[in-house]
């Protein structure tokens, strides 16, 4: 393995402005601001990543607008907007 | 890309040791090749790029052969639809439609995850989903966690868990000691895998290992607190941050069943069908690796070639990778015929518990439905975003209920790529777009 470089992105998720490793997931970033559980099931109850490989759909966020994103497909950009809905 | 037809020799989905090795071979005699995976990086699941540790080796140099060798790659897209020689691709959030000479499907495998109370809690994932996860850059530091369920996966997950600074707490496999030493018994023959086993427990000295154990509840308030683990005769009650939570892989045969592969459904979960050559029912229609049964990555990557070999006209090639491929291909029957589900595993949701994840629907509301299709129409079960393969595969495995066929889109896709497509739909086209 060779270390990836530690260069950093700032996004925001729900408002709140962080910076992250470039090259992490959007899952990852919402995890780190904190903003788990990041969205609510039909009944209510609060809910995070299963497979954290694109299947489950149990990431879904809005990234820049377009809702129902499966985050942990999406990596962080400078200046992406993500908003949760936990 | 922009929106121009797209036309290629060879197309290969998914880029995973299988695909990356389809298209390494096709390329290497000559064909035009486009690679597409969903992932932003290439590399499948077991070479899954790390944020913070990189690529591994052996898949950072075939990419860079690919690369050489001019494949065309595209990230981040997947096939929504297939008619006849064409697919219709969902990249980005653009649509994009692909023409294709010969076309390889390597979409690998997802993991079985089966219902247990709590198993919706956040803080309980797959165990290959965890794994996933940590890669990403989920912050795992310091978290104590349980890696439970059953396979050779549960060893890899701990070790990169704990590489990235969690408390593996303890690693709970289902399987009896007699049924483990069966298969480590047998691992003689696959030295590279007995290698890495070995090197695993290594690197996971200090981290108890139980045979004979395995999950049954999930506890906490809004957030996963604990988990009750029976091991043995014995139950018992662990605080954790996490629980990675994985039974074993399921082959991904919905985009070979749109395209009209023939599938293997002898097993509980389906297999798609080849012959000799990795050809499918369907023409020029290849597949390889774990869609075609679980084999590991080794299986993979022969698979992957001698596909490439065939749909690049060269089955002469191909023929010599033939017994290679019998070796690897021995492994996956070796794993399947030693880690073996016991019977307590399917009856570990309760009438409360959430089993399809997208639409809420409990063990309860489940249990008058006499198939499938009863489930969907009653209850709305399977007919959420992820399409039943979460709660599809848990059903087939835990009632052996057959799965229902896959409708289009392979997978649930904006409108605006839909519409992007100058493609004549195909009636109830609508069902499972997600808005």
């Amino acid at each position: 393995m060779s270390a990836a470089k530690a260069l950093h992105v700032s996004l925001r998720v729900d408002g709140r402005t962080l910076s992250v490793a470039e090259g992490i997931s959007v899952a990852a970033a919402i995890a780190i601001a904190g903003a788990i559980p990041l969205r609510r099931s039909p009944s209510g109850e609060g809910r995070a990543p299963l497979c954290g490989m694109g299947v489950c759909f149990e990431c879904r966020a809005t990234v820049d607008g377009m809702e129902q994103q499966r985050t942990c497909l999406l990596p962080v950009a400078e200046g992406m907007e993500v908003v949760t809905h936990g | 890309m922009d929106k121009r037809m797209h036309s290629y020799q060879v197309v290969v989905v998914g880029a995973g040791p299988a695909g990356l090795s389809a298209a390494e071979a096709a390329a290497a005699q000559g064909c035009s090749v486009l690679l597409l995976d969903a992932q932003p990086a290439a590399g499948g699941q077991v070479w899954r790029r790390d944020a913070a540790l990189g690529m591994p080796a052996r898949s950072r140099t075939l990419q860079s052969r690919l690369d050489a060798l001019g494949v065309t790659r595209l990230p981040q897209s997947e096939v929504v639809g297939a008619f006849g020689r064409q697919l219709l691709v969902r990249c980005g959030r653009e649509s994009l439609e692909v023409g294709f000479g010969s076309l390889v499907i390597a979409t690998g495998a997802r993991e079985l995850l089966l219902p247990f109370p709590g198993w919706t809690l956040p803080g309980v994932t797959g165990a290959g989903g965890a794994q996933a996860l940590a890669k990403q850059g989920w912050p795992v530091r310091g978290k104590r966690v349980l890696v439970a369920g059953s396979g050779p996966l549960l060893l890899a997950s701990a070790e990169t868990l704990q590489r990235h600074g969690a408390r593996v707490l303890g690693i709970h496999e289902q399987l009896g000691r007699t049924g483990l030493a069966g298969f480590a018994a047998g691992l003689w023959r696959w030295p590279g895998k007995l290698a890495q086993a070995a090197q695993l427990r290594g690197r996971l000295r200090g981290v108890p290992y139980r045979a004979d154990s395995h999950v049954l509840r999930a506890l906490g308030q809004g957030q996963l607190e604990a988990v009750e683990i029976r091991a043995g005769g014995r139950i018992s009650t662990i605080e954790c941050d996490m629980l990675a939570c994985g039974f074993g892989l399921v082959p991904n045969v919905e985009l070979a069943c749109a395209l009209g592969c023939d599938l293997d459904e002898s097993r509980v979960h389906p297999l798609v069908r080849v012959d000799a050559y990795q050809r499918t029912s369907a023409e020029d229609v290849y597949a390889v690796g774990e869609a075609c049964g679980i084999g590991g990555v080794d299986c993979a990557r022969v698979e992957g070639r001698i596909a490439g070999l065939a749909a690049a006209g060269a089955p002469e090639r191909a023929r010599r990778l033939f017994r290679l491929r019998s070796r690897a291909r021995r492994f996956g029957k070796h794993l399947e015929r030693h880690f073996i589900l016991r019977d307590e595993l399917r009856a570990l949701a309760d009438e409360d518990t959430i089993v399809c994840r997208c639409e809420d629907v409990t063990m309860g509301a489940l249990s008058l439905c006499r198939d499938v299709r009863e489930m969907r129409l009653m209850t709305r079960c399977g007919m959420g975003p992820c399409q039943g393969r979460i709660c599809g595969t848990a059903i087939a495995e835990t009632r052996r209920l057959p799965r229902a066929g896959l409708r289009f889109p392979v997978f649930p896709v904006p409108l605006a790529v839909l519409a992007g497509s100058s493609r004549k739909r195909p009636a109830g086209i609508f069902s499972g777009v997600v808005k």
